[in-house]
């Protein structure tokens, strides 16, 4: 059911025949994707399935037992995740992760560690605080001590600040009120219209196709089905995996 | 008991407590990154001690010309044993982990002793000895340099954990080790540099304590025990928090001592070591 992400030459981010284990549990069966340059892309699927596995191993925090990751025409597979960053590809982890006892500006700071993104740190602080003007009254405020919502945002913040090309992001609604879902849903849109990728991981299927231009669904650690978001909210098979029916 | 009595106890605890708190503050920093306790920290110690000794002896360098070199070596040794030892026990059991820098420790004392002998060995005629007087007190002219030269390493520690990129960098990896990873920092870097710079800690207050103390193979282990106790009150991994503790730390052992008994005055240390751990686990202090 692909249509428009066929072309090898506007895929940013691809990933082939990937097998990844913790020990002797295998996780992920050859699982691959391709992403669309400029594009919104989301991983579904059920708990367990192996979304977040894929994108550790796309981030370079797991390394894959067999496959390949390219990202920007060049293989990124084996590198270390720091290297990755580098590269233009930021990874927000699930549930936020910041820094709790460090400031939301040392959060901010330290996520253009990288050189590349160093160089660029003041205007990138004015610009993630543009896209969050919450951010601008809080810096000093210890990173544990903002609400969930608030987390997120500066996890999103902080990941931009590495200015990626592509920035994934594990489960940005987890545990958000409504309203803060759209509020976060709003910003995906707007960094994408900027020109970054943004590949996304979310359990509620109908949040996450609106958002997303394509989608990737996963169960037991396989790839079983991808393709537009249209064509994926009509599947019978996705109906079939997150409904029951 | 005159009042004098107690305040120049007072004042002798203080001053030992900023050389307690920055060797307690090596230790916590290793802790905070990889939740692994140096159990050879007092040996590193002790080797520093030595270092300051022999060049002294050999090369008639003073402990305080040669601390730069001291705390250097430290530095180096403190890497050198992440790289060789630590690193491939990281993911180990605790058991490994412990009896890992444990046997180090062993080996270390051993060694010393084995090419050093065991006697008790005194720097004669340092650059800064006798004594000034303040009002009827008496304040060692030794114990005042190195009290304050450690708290000025103290200080220079604590500025470069939050005030230098590199120091944030450490930081973000004892909070969370993966995220730091993909903000671009180099988090098996940040483990070596931990260890050196915990270690260069002892190397600075070892070339210091050499200006006035015995230096014999078996010298760490009591400084070490009072920095496990001086890192439990502080709450394991805060650094800035040593500072406090080990100052507390130095005032419980010379006034258990003086308003006790001298033969009791560990054993005051580690009441409050036990009171700490049973009514307040995380420390007086908590996370840093």
């Amino acid at each position: 059911m692909s249509t428009r992400s066929g072309s090898e030459l506007n895929t940013i981010l691809k990933a082939e025949a990937l097998d990844v284990a913790y020990g002797d549990f295998q996780v992920l069966w050859d699982a691959g994707i391709r992403v669309p340059d400029g594009e919104i892309v989301c991983l579904l699927g059920p708990n367990g399935a192996g979304k977040s596995t894929l994108m550790n191993t796309l981030s370079g925090l797991l390394k894959p037992r067999a496959g390949r990751v390219e990202f920007g025409g060049k293989r990124i597979d084996g590198l270390p995740p720091h290297r990755i960053v580098g590269e233009g590809l930021a990874h927000v982890l699930e549930r936020r992760r910041l820094f709790p006892y460090l400031t939301v500006r040392e959060n901010l700071l330290l996520g253009a560690h990288h050189p590349q993104a160093r160089r660029r740190r003041e205007e990138s602080l004015r610009w993630v605080e543009g896209i969050f003007p919450f951010l601008a009254e809080r810096q000093r405020q210890l990173a544990h001590t903002l609400s969930g919502g608030q987390q997120q945002m500066v996890a999103i913040a902080r990941g931009l600040m590495a200015r990626p090309r592509c920035l994934m992001i594990d489960e940005p609604f987890l545990g958000l009120a409504p309203k803060v879902v759209q509020d976060i849903g709003a910003v995906i849109q707007q960094i994408n219209r900027e020109g970054i990728t943004v590949v996304f991981i979310e359990q509620n299927v109908e949040l996450a196709l609106r958002l997303a231009h394509r989608g990737y669904v996963l169960e037991s650690g396989r790839v079983i089905l991808e393709g537009p978001s249209a064509a994926l909210l009509q599947s019978s098979e996705v109906k079939r995996i997150f409904l029951g029916g | 008991m005159t009042v004098e009595i107690l305040l120049q106890s007072v004042i002798s605890g203080i001053l030992m407590g900023f050389v307690y708190a920055l060797i307690a503050a090596g230790l916590s920093l290793i802790f905070g990154l990889m939740e692994i306790v140096n159990f050879a920290h007092g040996e590193f110690l002790m080797l520093a001690m030595f270092g300051a000794f022999w060049t002294w002896a050999l090369w008639s360098v003073d402990p305080l010309l040669s601390l730069p070199l001291t705390t250097a070596a430290l530095f180096l040794l403190g890497v050198l044993t992440y790289k060789g030892i630590i690193r491939w026990i990281l993911d180990g059991p605790m058991l490994t982990q412990i009896f890992a820098t444990f046997g180090l420790a062993v080996f270390l004392r051993s060694g010393a002793q084995f090419l050093f002998g065991v006697d008790f060995r005194l720097i004669q005629n340092p650059w800064i000895q006798g004594r000034i007087s303040l009002g009827g007190l008496f304040i060692g002219l030794p114990q005042l340099t190195a009290s304050l030269a450690a708290l000025a390493a103290f200080g220079f520690l604590y500025w470069f954990l939050t005030r230098t990129e590199t120091g944030l960098a450490l930081q973000a990896t004892a909070q969370d080790r993966q995220a730091a990873s993909l903000m671009g920092i180099d988090t098996e870097w940040m483990f070596a540099l931990g260890w050196g710079i915990g270690s260069a800690c002892v190397g600075v207050a070892g070339a210091l304590l050499a200006i006035f103390f015995y230096v014999f193979p078996d010298v760490g282990a009591t400084f070490a025990l009072l920095a496990y106790v001086t890192v439990a009150l502080g709450g394991f991994g805060n650094v800035p928090a040593t500072l406090l503790a080990g100052v507390i730390v130095g005032l419980v052992e010379v006034l258990g001592g003086v308003l006790i008994n001298p033969a009791l005055k560990y054993a005051v240390v580690f009441l409050l070591y036990l009171v700490v751990v049973l009514w307040r686990p995380q420390g007086l202090f908590g996370k840093f």
